[in-house]
Parts: C-alpha cells; sequence; structure tokens
C-alpha cells in the first residue's frame, strides 16, 4: 500500500500539468535587481511554497503571476494563456489583508464578485457560503477594525476563495497570527487543497510551514536572485496531518533547508 | 451613552451662556450686552419676522456659495487628486486663494461684479473653495495604495476605483475640508454684506451698532453662531449615512 503511494507520488511530476509556469522573468527597480532570469513551474492542483530569505523578490514574483507588476523581460504563462494583467483566473490574498476598513466582512468577502458585476444576492450567497468556510459564521456584519488579526487574514482568504480562481496566490498569509491559530490554519490549508482542484502558490518565511504545507518548495536565493533548488517531499504527505511532523522526511527536508539557507542569514 | 453627551452639551453650553451673562451684567464693556438681553432681542426679532426676512437675504449667497463650493471644490480636488499635471496647474491658485487677504480683494469684485448677488457668492466661494480643494485633493493622494492594488488584481476598472476605493478612503478628510469650507463660507457671506451692502444679517449687524442697539446686534451673531452649528451637525449626519463605517478607523494602515 505504501510502496504503491510511493510509486505514485513519484510519478506525479511526470504527469501533472503546468497551471503557472515563469519564464525567464526579469525584474529591477531603479538599480535594484529583484529577479533575474527566474524560470519556475507550477503544478496544477498543487501547492507550492516560495522560501526565501527577506529581499529575495519572492513578493514581486508573486505580483508579476498575478499581473498587477510587469516584468522587465520573461513571460508569465497561466493555463497556456501569457499573463498581460489581472485576470479572472489568479486570486490574491495579501500580506497587510488589504480590507476595506469602511466595509463589513460580507461586503469585503464579496468585494471581488461585486466588482465583477455580479447581483447582490447571489454574490452574498457565496460570500456567506466562504465566511463559513473559513470560520467565521456569525460575523458577516463585523466591520474589518472588530476584528483580530487573524480573523482579518481569513477575511482576505475568503475573498479570494469567493471569486473562485483556479490559481491563489497567498503572500505570507499566516503572518498575523499566533502559533496555534497559525497550525490551525495550516491544516485548513492541506484540506483546502485536497478538496479544491485549485493551485496553490503561497510565500512563506517558516521553512517547517513551507514543508509541512508544500507539495513542492521552490527555494529561492537573493543578490542575484535565482531559484536554488526545488524540493518535493514524497512520502509523508499521504500520510495523515497529525503524523506529518514526525516524520523522519519531513525532519530531513527541514534541516536540508536549513543547510542552505543559513549562510544567507549571517 | 448618548444622553451622557447630551447633558455634556448642555453643560457646556450653560457654561458658556452663564459666562456671558455674568460679562453682560459686569459690564466689561458698554457694548457688550448680557446674554438676557440678547436673547430678548433675538425673541423679538423672531416674533416681528424680520430675522426671517434678513435670512432670506443671506442665505441666498451662502447657499449658492457653498453648493459650488461644494461641487466644483470636490470635483477639482479629485482632479488634482489624482493628476500630477493638474496638481503643478492648480494647487498653487488655491494655495495663494487661502492666503489672500479677503478684504482687499473685495474692492476689486465689486468693481468687476457690482454689488450684487454675483459678487458675494465670490466671497463665499473665496472663502470656501480652497481648503475644500486641497483637504480632498490630499486625501485622494494619500489613499492606500495597497488597496488601489487589492481593487485592480481583484479586476476593477478606473471608475471602480474611484468610486469603491479612492472615494471612500478619502471621504473623512474630504468631510472635515467640507466642514471646515462651510464654517468659511458663513465668515464669507456675513464679511460680504458688512463689506458690499449692507443686506440681511449683515444690515442688522450694522443698522443695530449705528444705532447702539447692541442686544439686537448680538442677537444676531448668536443666530449665526447656531445656524453654522446646526448646518454642521447636519452634515455630520449626512456623512454617517452615506459612509458607515468609516468612523470605525483603518486597520490597514
Ligand atoms: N516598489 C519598490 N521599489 C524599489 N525597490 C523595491 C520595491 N519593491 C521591492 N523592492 C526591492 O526588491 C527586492 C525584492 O523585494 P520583495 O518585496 O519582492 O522581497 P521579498 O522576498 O518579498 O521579501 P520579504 O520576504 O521581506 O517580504 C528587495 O531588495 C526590495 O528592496
Ligand atoms: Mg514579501
Amino acid at each position: 500500500m505504501s510502496q504503491t503511494n510511493k510509486a505514485f507520488s513519484d510519478a506525479r511530476p511526470l504527469d501533472q500539468e503546468i497551471a503557472v509556469s515563469v519564464r525567464g522573468v526579469s525584474k529591477n527597480y531603479g538599480s535594484v535587481v529583484a529577479l533575474k532570469d527566474m524560470t519556475l513551474e507550477f503544478p496544477r492542483g498543487q501547492l507550492t511554497s516560495l522560501l526565501g530569505p527577506s529581499g529575495c523578490g519572492k513578493t514581486t514574483l508573486l505580483k508579476i503571476i498575478a499581473g498587477l507588476l510587469k516584468p522587465d523581460s520573461g513571460e508569465i504563462i497561466v493555463n497556456g494563456k501569457p499573463v498581460v494583467g489581472p485576470g479572472p483566473n489568479r486570486s490574491f490574498v495579501f500580506q497587510d489583508f488589504a480590507l476595506l476598513p469602511w466595509a463589513n466582512v460580507m461586503r469585503n468577502v464579496a468585494f471581488g464578485l461585486e466588482l465583477r458585476g455580479v447581483a447582490k444576492s447571489e454574490r452574498e450567497a457565496k460570500a456567506a457560503k466562504y465566511i463559513k468556510d473559513v470560520g467565521l459564521g456569525g460575523f458577516e456584519k463585523a466591520y474589518p477594525h472588530e476584528l483580530s488579526g487573524g480573523m482579518r487574514q481569513r477575511v482576505g482568504l475568503a475573498r479570494a476563495l469567493a471569486v473562485d480562481s483556479r490559481v491563489l496566490l497567498l503572500d505570507e498569509p499566516f503572518s498575523a497570527v499566533d502559533e496555534q491559530t497559525r497550525r490551525k490554519f495550516q491544516e485548513d490549508l492541506l484540506a483546502l487543497v485536497a478538496n479544491e482542484n485549485k493551485t496553490f502558490i503561497f510565500v512563506t518565511h517558516s521553512i517547517e510551514e513551507a514543508v509541512y504545507v508544500s507539495d513542492q518548495i521552490a527555494i529561492l536565493l537573493p543578490r542575484p536572485s535565482r531559484v536554488s533548488e526545488i524540493i518535493r517531499p514524497t512520502s509523508f504527505r499521504s500520510k495523515g496531518v497529525e503524523n506529518i511532523r514526525r516524520d523522519p522526511e519531513y525532519l530531513d527536508i527541514v534541516d536540508e533547508i536549513w543547510a542552505s539557507l543559513r549562510s544567507y542569514v549571517e | 451613552m448618548t444622553n451622557r453627551s447630551l447633558m455634556l452639551k448642555l453643560l457646556s453650553a450653560f457654561l458658556v451662556f452663564g459666562a456671558w451673562e455674568i460679562a453682560g451684567r459686569i459690564p466689561i464693556s458698554y457694548a457688550f450686552p448680557t446674554f438676557v438681553e440678547s436673547m430678548a432681542a433675538l425673541a423679538r426679532m423672531t416674533f416681528d419676522g424680520s430675522i426671517f426676512h434678513a435670512y432670506g437675504e443671506t442665505l441666498k449667497p451662502l447657499i449658492v456659495g457653498v453648493a459650488i463650493s461644494t461641487v466644483l471644490g470636490i470635483g477639482l480636488g479629485l482632479w488634482i487628486g489624482l493628476s500630477e499635471r493638474f496638481e503643478w496647474l492648480f494647487s498653487p491658485i488655491f494655495i495663494v486663494m487661502q492666503a489672500a487677504p479677503l478684504a482687499a480683494l473685495i474692492p476689486l469684485l465689486v468693481m468687476a461684479y457690482g454689488i450684487g448677488l454675483t459678487s458675494k457668492v465670490f466671497v463665499v466661494c473665496i472663502m470656501a473653495m480652497p481648503v475644500i480643494v486641497l483637504s480632498t485633493s490630499s486625501a485622494v493622494r494619500n489613499t492606500p495604495a495597497s488597496l488601489k492594488e487589492m481593487a485592480t488584481s481583484f479586476l476593477a476598472r478606473d471608475h471602480h476605483v474611484l468610486l469603491k476605493i479612492v472615494i471612500p478612503a478619502a471621504s473623512p478628510v474630504i468631510f472635515s475640508g467640507l466642514r471646515l469650507g462651510v464654517s468659511a463660507g458663513f465668515i464669507g457671506a456675513i464679511l460680504a454684506e458688512l463689506k458690499i451692502t449692507p443686506t440681511g444679517v449683515g444690515d442688522i449687524i450694522t443698522y443695530s451698532r449705528s444705532i447702539a442697539d447692541y442686544p439686537s446686534m448680538y442677537a444676531a451673531i448668536f443666530s449665526i453662531i447656531v445656524l453654522a452649528v446646526l448646518f454642521l451637525n447636519l452634515l455630520e449626519k449626512i456623512e454617517n449615512l452615506l459612509f458607515k463605517g468609516n468612523d470605525r478607523g483603518y486597520v490597514t494602515d
């Protein structure tokens, strides 16, 4: 059983289709080289983490994929089509939440649909479902300032889910929550990846978090910014969420990543 | 809670009026009537209808001027705030307007537009518009970039960004500019009636001073202040109605 599973996950990278591919993307801010000739592929239906020291261009890459920034050279292909700007197939979860302070949870979550011209009753029905899904049922009428950091983060997540795009871009989405909540969110995220057939691109600073939630981890290094290695955990993903943190492969990968990153911290 | 704040307001009004009464009784000046005398004069003017007649005159340039300043001021402010080029073109004009000594400009206005309604409307606009324009444009320029970016990522068009992000985000500052502008407009309306032609409330002030009827003069001034306060409260109500939740603080800043 475990052997067939292992064989199956080994085979995955090959027959997975690619949802998002980044081809030779460079981006400079004036004289600062944020990204240099970056090439990276994101398999459909999986979660890929971007992990790397501060300033290595993770946010920049995510915003270029979202179509919020134009690359200086190179291109992004999403579902076979080059990206020219923001599109309905991608949605963004912002690190600073970016909630409308004058709108309640319901309107915030429905905001993406509102901009698409979905009728009020329809979009509120949809938003209500995702508000429940992220565990904020009963807070529909609350305003952002009445919520804790973690709750605001979930509003941002629900807003991105509500537009039902195929690709979700998450920029350090769990940075504002305490460790316990963070663990809960990570488990929820795993369930989300399993249940929704979406592609997740996930930026994080935490090595443990990246290894825990990812199907694929891209280690980025700065100066010049590049992809140093891509790690695909194989064995522990299928063993159930409770056992991941005890799995030898999990621990090995965490150590290995720390070994390759530690020289950039000092 | 509301009862308590109402109590405090009443208490503060009571203190002010009490101080006025005492100052009038000492008296600090021969030309300073007591509160009771002034209120009596106000009651008299109310019953013989002269105060309503006066406001009929005063409110014309005030309302027209404030309406023009609001519409034009917010429009220009949005425009200036959204475009670098227009900031270079217009911003200096309004900064100069705000700093200009109005009394010195009035003879010029009279020369150009006569002593009628037009000149008075101009005075109100000169007083009210700059602060509305300048606060609107700075509020627009300070729209949180992260909110605009968020809207863009969810496929907002330019008019969406303007209507659903920029204007609501700027509205608290726009409204505080409006409040300042409207108060300045009140001052402008009275100034116009004192400096151009004495009509309306300005006429009551000028006339009662000339015959040393100080209670009537202070009654007229008092009524303007009351009207301005009522109007500002109305503005606050409108703001709360339009942008519910905006007084709840910014979480993304
Ligand atoms: N708007 C900007 N103007 C100029 N330089 C910028 C801008 N945004 C980012 N940079 C620079 O580009 C580089 C990459 O920035 P980016 O925000 O993508 O890093 P990051 O990997 O997301 O970092 P962190 O983990 O700290 O969020 C940094 O050196 C930063 O100084
Ligand atoms: Mg970042």
